[in-house]
């Protein structure tokens, strides 16, 4: 019966494309990493850990990560917390929040640009305010951490919108008659907030922590458009090892690196936010 | 008891409410500041004159002089990559939703052993970052003739764009009831004719969003189309090219180019964007 | 002209089995309920024969044909969801011409059947709406309209009151026994709600864990209930149980009263009676009142035998109160015993 075989069928276009172009890439990145003209090799790993870039280049994308991520889940809570409460304009607001969600990390790295350039809005309001006399060179390699801080908030100006959207269709999932529940206990809004949202959020944050996590790790266009060069990242290694440098090979050990730390940082997510069988709303 | 609420008299509750609401409103405004303002400053910058834009120092009313935006369209290259860009969302935005779509549905609608394992397969895509796929497909496409064309770009987007399309169709599609199909099939339907008589109508303007959505994540991917095109470069990957050679205003109307599309998207899609990702929670 | 002949239906869902082997015929023109609490098979039984469910087992025959492997379009029947499944893109006058549409029937005539049917359920003047602009009454009506619209040989019905409210669901009730019954069709119709199943039927099948446990009229159904399961689901309040011990030929012994029974070869039977067929005489079971409802007509009384509760429905004239003492006679003609190791009746 032709029934039985329906669901395959719909589903085999899905699965044999991503097994040609994510899987098999996946196991050719990992050959590659591993691989010279000789056959098996740890050269790759050995030539990108020893080369002088690697060390910053791995701090300065954890640290970045580790500092974007939590800040953009304080932040979305608070817009997520917002919409939730809010009466009139609700569409309006919710619409200008998700604003940055549609557009790309290139996007906003030139954004930001805009800001931070030596004659942007910044110095402009700098100087203009007598708070310097000339104005700064923000962007230049002396002034590594404006760079930093620059790369701090485009990131989370653009992508604390999808963090938000997850947690606030999260937090339409949870029946109102807990929060009446905990009120009639006693708990003022915090307490509620502690108590029911964030317990009850938390496969929502989970997702998002996940998606944010591991996005923050492939940091790229961001960092180009307002350090070049100046502040490595692991992707805009793995960039320039594939062109600048010509070696595919260190280009697939990097690349094999962020995928190290994508999937034990979500292997982390999904142990500590799992949520415990029959707990589900 | 009586003595306790006797002892603190809390407040009157209207100027609690009254000081809470202050901070919620102040928060707000701030809030929607904080989105709004970077995104004006990129406007004022685009529509000032070339001189203006690396002058100093700089006004917040743009001079609504449309210098900048010639020399951007007139830049050799701009408009073949502001094309490419375009071919390449629309290929991205047709293929993961033709491909998507159907596996959305079975999802949707079928128990099968193997259902679970597929689910794992893109909920896995997750946890990599895909942009890397790039790096081995340079080398597949150079032996298939597929390098540096719209084509192998679009299917690397695809995969981007595949889980997504996945999980908000299996979730567009669980929101039709299927007593609905099952009123068609008594009526007279076979399968496909209650599809398209029944559950197409209902479930298009959510394929739409999820197609822009589709079409929104590849005019925005950098990383692949830098790695993928050398000649038919997408607007991305020209713009990231140029980054450091490029005169300041050229950086800015192509951002603005970059972001224009993508507001009027969101726009369109922002009644889906909760529902969507509702559901493709779990 | 449309008999349904169930033969030997089996479903399993993986390890779980929702129907054990169902034989049942449905004679034309009769109108079948299929009767039990949620997870009974009743709704998979419907769906099987709708050709929603497709049996692990079995033959279904409509009208002397057998369907179990032809699509629903093929069956000649139509049916009626819980939901009412009214499409919501389509106006009124288009979800009831749908099936018709699909058979290709020609436009004057459509117009007329649609009509025709619109009046009969009175939603003549709802017919530009969509259903997102009627209430769950009205979208009931629609769904009704829309089967019958179809003239099919059977109709089935899936709890179709079951999301109204109890005042309409009285309405309704009455008025779709009225236009099946001129409808001339076979109904199958699934509830969980015993006075829908016994206020509508010609037959209930009363089902249990996906067995069809008794098959028979109301009045039979509620008199003579085949299994202990039967008498403990119909009936509110239900049966009550009392356990028997023989005591000679014939003779048990109920709470410490001996009373005349079935002749049977076991030693313990159970004594069964219905909440309303006991009288305050002397000489009958002990009982003390417990807790009194007085239900207006009726009073409910809540009573202790031997250590068991014991429902009693008694006149509202005599005055009870919890703790009195009464002595309470079962009609002896209403008793029914059972065998606690079938549950079968004697």
């Amino acid at each position: 019966m032709p029934q039985r075989a329906l669901p395959y069928l719909l589903l085999l276009p899905a699965t044999l494309f991503l097994l040609v172009f994510f899987l098999y890439p996946f196991l050719q990145i990992a050959i590659l990493a591993f691989s010279s003209p000789e056959g098996f090799t740890l050269k790759p790993f050995q030539t990108m850990t020893t080369h002088w870039k690697f060390g910053t280049t791995l701090w300065n994308t954890i640290l970045l990560t580790a500092i974007i991520v939590p800040i953009q889940l304080v932040m979305a809570l608070a817009m997520a917390t917002i919409v939730t409460k809010l009466k009139t304009g609700r569409n309006a607001i919710l619409y200008i929040f998700t604003i940055p969600l549609g557009l790309s990390d290139l996007a906003a790295g030139i954004i930001w640009l805009a800001i931070f350039e030596q004659s942007g809005f910044l110095n402009s309001v700098l100087v203009g305010l007598g708070i310097v006399e000339r104005p700064v060179l923000f962007l230049g390699y002396q002034n590594l951490w404006v760079i930093f801080v620059a790369v701090i908030l485009a990131e989370v100006w653009r992508a604390t919108a999808i963090v938000m959207v997850i947690l606030v269709s999260g937090m339409g999932l949870i029946p109102k008659e807990y929060y009446e529940a905990a009120e009639v206990f006693g708990a003022g809004p915090w307490k509620r907030f502690l108590k029911v949202t964030l317990p009850m959020l938390r496969p929502s944050l989970q997702t998002a922590l996940i998606l944010r996590t591991i996005a923050a790790f492939e940091v790229f266009a961001v960092v180009v458009a307002l350090g070049g060069t100046t502040l490595p990242v692991l992707m805009g290694e793995t960039f320039n090892w594939q062109f600048a440098l010509n070696d595919r090979n260190v280009a697939a050990a990097y690349a094999l690196v962020i995928l190290a730390i994508s999937i034990a940082s979500t292997l982390f997510f999904l142990r500590v936010l799992r949520t415990p069988k029959g707990a589900t709303i | 008891m009586s003595v306790a609420t006797v002892a603190d008299v809390p407040r009157p509750v209207a100027e609690v409410n009254a000081a809470g609401k202050f901070l919620f409103i102040a928060g707000t405004v701030l809030l929607c500041a904080w989105v709004l303002v970077p995104i004006y400053l990129l406007v004022v910058n685009t529509l000032s004159s070339p001189q203006e834009v690396s002058g100093f120092p700089k006004t917040a009313i743009p001079s609504f002089d449309f210098g900048s935006l010639q020399f951007f369209l007139g830049f050799a290259g701009v408009v073949r990559a502001l094309w490419n860009s375009v071919v390449v969302a629309v290929l991205t935005m047709i293929l993961s939703i033709g491909i998507g779509a159907p596996a959305g549905y079975a999802l949707s609608r079928f128990e099968f052993p193997g259902k679970a394992t597929f689910r794992m397969l893109v909920l896995m895509t997750r946890a990599f970052p895909l942009p890397l796929l790039a790096l081995p497909l340079a080398v597949m496409f150079i032996r298939v003739g597929l390098d540096d064309t719209v084509l192998g770009l679009a299917l690397v987007h695809t995969t981007l764009a595949i889980p997504f399309a996945v999980l908000i169709t299996f979730s567009i599609f669980s929101g039709i009831p299927i007593e609905l199909e099952e009123a068609a099939w008594t009526l007279g339907c076979n399968r496909l004719q209650a599809f398209q008589k029944v559950v197409l109508p209902l479930v298009l303007p959510g394929i739409t969003a999820s197609a822009i959505f589709a079409f929104t994540i590849s005019w925005n991917e950098v990383f692949a189309a830098s790695v993928l095109t050398v000649e038919n470069r997408t607007l991305t990957a020209f713009l990231l090219q140029s980054l450091s050679v490029s005169p300041m205003h050229l950086k800015f109307a192509g951002g603005a180019a970059l972001v224009l599309p993508a507001l009027i998207f969101i726009f369109a899609v922002r009644k889906y964007l909760f529902a969507m990702w509702g559901i493709a929670n779990r | 002209m449309a008999e349904i002949v169930i033969k030997d239906v089996a479903k399993s869902f993986g390890a779980f089995t929702a129907l054990h082997s169902i034989d049942l015929t449905i004679a034309d023109q009769e109108f079948m309920v299929l009767l039990g609490a949620s997870g009974c098979g009743k709704t998979t039984l419907l769906r099987i024969i709708a050709g929603l469910e497709t049996p692990s087992q079995g033959e279904v025959w409509i009208g002397g044909h057998r369907v179990d492997r032809l699509p629903p379009r093929e069956r000649g029947i139509a049916m009626v969801f819980q939901n009412y499944a009214v499409f919501p893109h389509l106006t009124v006058f288009e979800n009831i011409a749908f099936g018709l549409r699909m058979k290709k029937v020609p436009q004057p005539e459509i117009d007329r059947r649609v009509s025709r049917t619109a009046e009969l359920m009175h939603i003549e003047q709802l017919l530009k709406r969509y259903s997102g602009q009627l209430s769950g009454g009205q979208r009931q009506r629609v769904a009704v309209a829309r089967a019958l619209t179809m003239e099919p040989d059977v109709i089935l019905m899936d709890e179709p009151l079951s999301n109204l409210d109890a005042l309409l669901r009285l309405e309704m009730r009455a008025e779709l026994k009225g236009v099946l019954a001129a409808s001339k069709t076979t109904t199958i119709y699934v509830t969980h709600d015993q006075v829908e199943a016994m206020s509508l039927a010609d037959r209930i099948s009363v089902m249990n864990g996906g067995r069809i446990v008794q098959a028979a009229t109301p009045v039979e159904v509620y008199r003579n209930p085949a299994a202990r399961f039967v008498g403990s689901f119909i009936g509110n309040p239900p049966m009550n149980f009392i356990p028997a011990m023989k005591v000679g030929e014939g003779k048990w012994q109920v709470a410490g009263l001996t009373l005349d029974g079935p002749k049977a070869d076991q030693d313990r039977l159970e004594f069964a009676i219905r909440p309303e067929d006991v009288t305050v005489t002397p000489g009958g079971l002990k009982a003390t009142a417990r807790v009194v409802e007085p239900l207006g007509a009726h009073t409910l009384v809540t009573c202790d035998v031997n250590g068991a509760p014991f429902r009693a429905v008694l006149e509202s004239d005599l005055r009870v109160a919890p703790g009195d003492d009464l002595s309470l006679a079962p009609k002896s003609d209403r008793v029914r015993w059972f065998d606690p190791e079938t549950t079968m009746a004697v």
